[in-house]
């Protein structure tokens, strides 16, 4: 019965890494037309990763039968490009759909300019490209060269609307992942002189625990550090993100953020997991804690929408670093960091894209003087509020599954005895407060008493898909165990 | 999924869907608004009264979804969560009839009217709640649907309450959802079951359910207005008369006093709460808020504010009922749950009525508003001597089974408790019952509610006037009528017939 679905899967695998090369060198090469290759594209590129899901999920329920490796050209590692699917990547797959469909869709409105248009969406494609061969490719260079189309079409966009506050922050953004990259590539290099191959599976199976392996981790993985904006290497981030324009801010931090996270996993459940030790795992998760702690009192400081949001970032990749520590001991944990990170995903960009059409209308993002738009727009409020909540980690949203699936992993590590599980349990609680509170800053305003102002007018794209991602993102409260099924057709990852 | 889950699901929606559709709909459309509001009303009414008559016959409905592997979203309805969902079906109705009343005019209803739907699935969901999961997913629900109606004013004192009334549940809500996810951990996300599914752990770790019955206490507490947990309570009666009925009748105050009934009669159970002396302890947590609530309620003059200090006295009763763990006790506080809602609503409904037609907010001005406002006052005369427990008002059934439930546990200075709180509700609403009828008013009348929409037929807008009579009139039946089958005592025996598996009991 799995036969037919599980033949089929190298050829689609090929087909969608083709797709969106080709849609994004079309829109490359044909600018006027960018836009409608963009618009009917993304419909063509999320409709090519579910069917490829549900391909996917027909060839279970072993992982093995599931997992595929394509070589490209026919040339096996470790001379060839491997193209590697598996649980993991399927719903980071599914993520970057959904979400690059919703942004290609309110983009529709927000990018109305003809010049901007020609610039925003080769970029924007070629990004979404980048991102699809991140999570598809299997060996370390390969990994490294999607990591820099994703990097660098994500600082064009940061700068593409040419104001100066978007080039300074594009600037920064350059610099740190120009820094970030070389670090990254030091690792391969030193991985790649140690054993001869730079494939996941062939370095896993030869990894042993050695100086060379321990600074190669140690470089790989503060440069995804670095990009990943995980604390307390963040510090780039909210200029970057709060100055970019709305789509591309959704973007950053629902997608290219969790990229670099999904890569730091990657190799950590792979070729460098035997060097992970206890002591290691409480540092990090205390960098987690600080995040959570400094990220939402940033959140709840900033006078800025945009920057609340982003600081907002920072606080809840406090939880992927304070889950660290957790899978150490429950090993299965690591699929709540996955699902955790796809829901994030979900409602940081409703977030930020319902934070964009607030902004357009108001003509700012001064938190204090939006009251009159955010009275008079309340459908983008609904859906800041409704994406807020899955923030929060309260029901009927994804962010509650998630908060579930993060607390019950505290308590179990608590059970087994580890008393510091106890500082992580009241961390992920008590985070849940804190978003809270910043929420509240955003939609509270509306509730006023004072005049309603809708300000400029938007298009409907500007207006629906928030709450249509918001709804979305609430939704995945529902797709919990279908996530966790898919995740486990992971070969190798407990 | 037996058939039957289809009507649970059908119950949710049927204030759920309206209330969504009512978010979008444009300010002006005041008729179609009516119509959604009151069609989900209706409609859920008839569905929970064919619901309750299939569960007397002894049907069994449930829905489950999978949530997570191992742990899935269950809809049940037993006879303990038809008593929840008869009360907020039929006052869910009647104070819908009365916001549209109140509210006539007034800017936003759209989304007043949208979370007020909200707020009304959230708590039936509640009631329909068939493990402790889908009850935490609900009573979240409720803090976050309620937010909106707190703040509907908008002024400064009402965001202010607004924020409290967050940092206190919201809080409260954490406790609870590390306590159900430890507590599912140890025992599994079973269903509610009548006695409880801790007894073979109660053995094993001890210690352990008795920190997680304090944290779901604390979850719990802050809802049900536990004395030091209630201070959000008085200051949220800033919102609109339609929603403090809201809060303190039907749907608020009433989850978190039904939480602490399903965590004591269905997750502990009556013999693991007591045998680890956790029963003892909410005794006398619920015997100080009953009496601190009441002295509390003697020292304000604001009317409203009164009212909400009766209501954490009052809510109490219920905890101390199910506390006392024996079947008399219990019908005591599950008669409460209903007796104390109907005859509140009523008093905050009188409290509407006269803030909107006469602008009165201070008891020192009730005087002689008997006179103009007969019909009303003699509903809040109703009330009051209701809440009071005079025989044969509804009060004095639940107080007359609590003090019988006090001396089978053996608790006999609840008695004294019982005494000293009934003495004190007296002598808190006594005097606005003695300067309404008494009293007399030198100066004329400023009408309010004529001076914005006109003059009106009777002593006060119909729509604010009918629902108040209506329950006014439920209240002084349920007390009267204690012995006719169907009457809330006569469900309340029902359950404890059903669900009490303490021997030798015969009602």
């Amino acid at each position: 019965m799995s036969e037919a679905p599980a033949e089929m899967l190298p050829l689609a695998i090929s087909g969608l890494v083709a797709l969106s090369l080709t849609l994004a060198i079309l829109a490359t090469v044909w600018p006027r037309q960018a836009h409608r290759i963009g618009g009917y594209g993304a419909v063509l590129m999320a409709a090519a990763v579910v069917a490829l899901s549900a391909l996917f999920v027909a060839a279970g329920p072993e992982p093995e039968s599931a997992a595929t490796r394509v070589a490209l050209g026919g040339w096996e590692a470790p001379l060839g490009v491997m193209l590697h699917l598996d649980g993991l990547s399927m719903t980071l797959l599914v993520l970057t759909g959904v979400v690059g469909l919703a942004t290609s869709l309110y983009s529709l409105g927000y990018v109305h300019d003809p010049i901007e248009r020609r610039q925003f969406w080769p970029l924007w494609l070629w990004l979404w490209a980048g991102l699809n061969m991140l999570l598809l490719s299997g060996d370390a260079f390969n990994l490294y060269i999607s990591l820099e189309v994703v990097s660098l079409s994500a600082v064009a966009l940061v700068a593409f609307t040419g104001t100066a506050a978007a080039v300074s922050g594009a600037m920064r953004y350059l610099l740190v992942n120009i820094l970030g990259s070389l670090s990254f590539l030091m690792g391969v290099v030193l991985l790649f002189g140690e054993h001869g191959v730079l494939d996941l599976v062939l370095l896993e199976a030869r990894t042993e625990i050695g100086p060379t392996e321990r600074m190669a981790a140690v470089l790989m993985t503060a440069g995804l550090m670095l990009k990943a904006a995980l604390f307390p290497l963040h510090v780039w981030l909210a200029p970057a993100h709060g100055s970019a324009p709305a789509p591309v801010s959704a973007v950053l931090s629902g997608l290219v953020v969790t990229g670099s996270f999904y890569l730091i996993l990657r190799l950590w459940m792979g070729p460098f997991a035997p060097l992970a030790t206890p002591a290691f795992g409480i540092l990090v998760g205390l960098l987690g804690v600080a995040a959570l702690v400094w990220g939402s009192a940033q959140a709840l400081r900033s006078g800025r929408l945009k920057s609340i949001v982003a600081y907002s970032t920072v606080a809840q990749f406090g939880y992927l670093l304070i889950a660290f520590p957790l899978m150490l001991i429950e090993s299965e944990a690591w699929k709540v960091v996955v699902f955790f990170a796809i829901v994030h995903a979900l409602a940081k960009a409703s977030v930020f894209l319902a934070a964009g059409t607030l902004q357009h209308a108001a003509g700012h993002d001064r938190v204090a003087e939006m009251g009159g738009v955010l009275r008079a727009r309340g459908r983008t409020v609904f859906a800041l509020g409704l994406a807020g909540v899955s923030l929060m980690g309260l029901p009927f949203t994804g962010g509650f599954i998630a908060k579930y699936l993060l607390l019950e992993a505290g308590l179990s590590t608590i059970l087994a005895g580890s008393l510091i599980g106890v500082l992580w349990v009241i961390a992920i609680a008590g985070g849940g407060l804190l978003a809270a509170g910043y929420v509240l800053r955003m939609v509270a305003p509306a509730f006023h008493r004072g005049a309603r102002d809708a300000g400029e007018a938007v298009s409907p794209w500007m207006d629906w898909v928030p709450l249509g991602l918001a709804v979305v993102a609430a939704a995945a409260g529902f797709a919990g165990t279908l996530t966790l099924h898919t995740l486990t057709l992971t070969p190798g990852a407990p | 999924m037996s058939d039957g889950g289809w009507l649970l699901l059908a119950i949710l929606l049927s204030s759920l869907g309206p209330g969504l559709a009512i978010f979008f709909l444009p300010e002006r459309r005041y008729g179609l608004r009516t119509l959604l509001n009151l069609g989900g009303a209706g409609t859920k009414l008839v569905l929970v009264g064919w619901l309750l008559l299939s569960v007397l016959r002894g049907d069994e409905y449930q829905l489950s979804i999978p949530l997570l592997p191992g742990i899935d979203f269950v809809l049940a309805a037993d006879a303990l969560s038809l008593l929840f969902a008869t009360l907020s079906a039929v006052l869910w109705f009647v104070t819908t009839v009365y916001a549209i009343g109140y509210l006539e005019g007034s800017p936003r209803r759209s989304r007043f009217f949208g979370f007020f739907s909200l707020c009304v699935s959230a708590t039936v969901g509640i009631a329909l709640s068939g493990n402790l999961i889908t009850l935490l997913i609900f009573y979240e629900l409720l803090t976050l649907a309620t937010w909106p109606l707190v703040v509907h004013r908008g002024t400064p004192a009402a965001l202010r309450a607004g924020r409290l009334y967050l940092g206190y549940t919201l809080t409260s809500g954490l406790v609870l959802f590390t306590a159900i996810v430890w507590l599912t951990l140890l025992a599994g996300a079973e269903p509610f079951v009548p006695g409880g599914y801790l007894g073979e752990l109660a053995t094993t770790h001890e210690t352990t359910l008795k920190v997680l019955f304090v944290m779901l206490m604390i979850g719990f507490g802050v809802k049900a207005a536990l004395v030091p947990l209630h201070s959000w309570l008085p200051i949220a009666m800033v919102a609109p008369a339609p929603v403090s009925a809201l809060l303190h009748a039907v749907a608020v105050v009433k989850a978190g006093a039904f939480g602490i009934v399903r965590v004591v009669n269905d997750v502990y159970g009556a013999e693991v709460a007591m045998e680890l002396g956790l029963a003892a302890g909410l005794v006398v947590i619920a015997a100080i808020t009953i009496l601190y609530g009441s002295i509390q309620a003697l020292r304000t003059d604001d009317l409203k504010q009164r009212l909400a200090f009766s209501t954490v006295s009052q809510v109490s009763y219920i905890v101390l009922g199910v506390a006392l763990a024996g079947p008399l006790g219990v019908i005591g506080g599950l008669v409460h749950l209903v007796h104390q809602g109907i005859t509140k609503i009523t008093l905050f409904f009188c409290a509407g009525n006269f803030a909107e037609t006469l602008g009165i907010h201070k008891i020192s001005e009730l005087d002689g508003v008997g006179r103009r406002m007969p019909l009303t006052m003699l509903a809040f005369t109703l009330g009051a001597l209701g809440m009071i427990g005079l025989p044969p008002l509804a009060g004095f059934v639940t107080k007359w089974h609590l003090g019988l439930g006090a001396l089978e546990a053996q608790f006999h200075w609840v008695l004294v408790v019982l005494i000293a709180s009934s003495l004190l509700n007296a002598a808190y609403f006594l005097p606005p019952v003695i300067r309404g009828w008494l009293g007399e008013r030198r100066t004329p009348w400023h009408e309010h509610l004529v001076e914005h929409s006109g003059p009106t037929r009777f002593e006060t807008h119909w729509m604010l006037l009918v629902p108040t009579l209506f329950v006014a009139a439920l209240s002084l039946l349920g007390g009267l009528l204690a012995g006719m089958s169907l009457s809330p005592l006569d469900w309340v025996t029902l359950i404890v017939e059903r669900d009490y598996s303490i021997p030798g009991f015969a009602p």
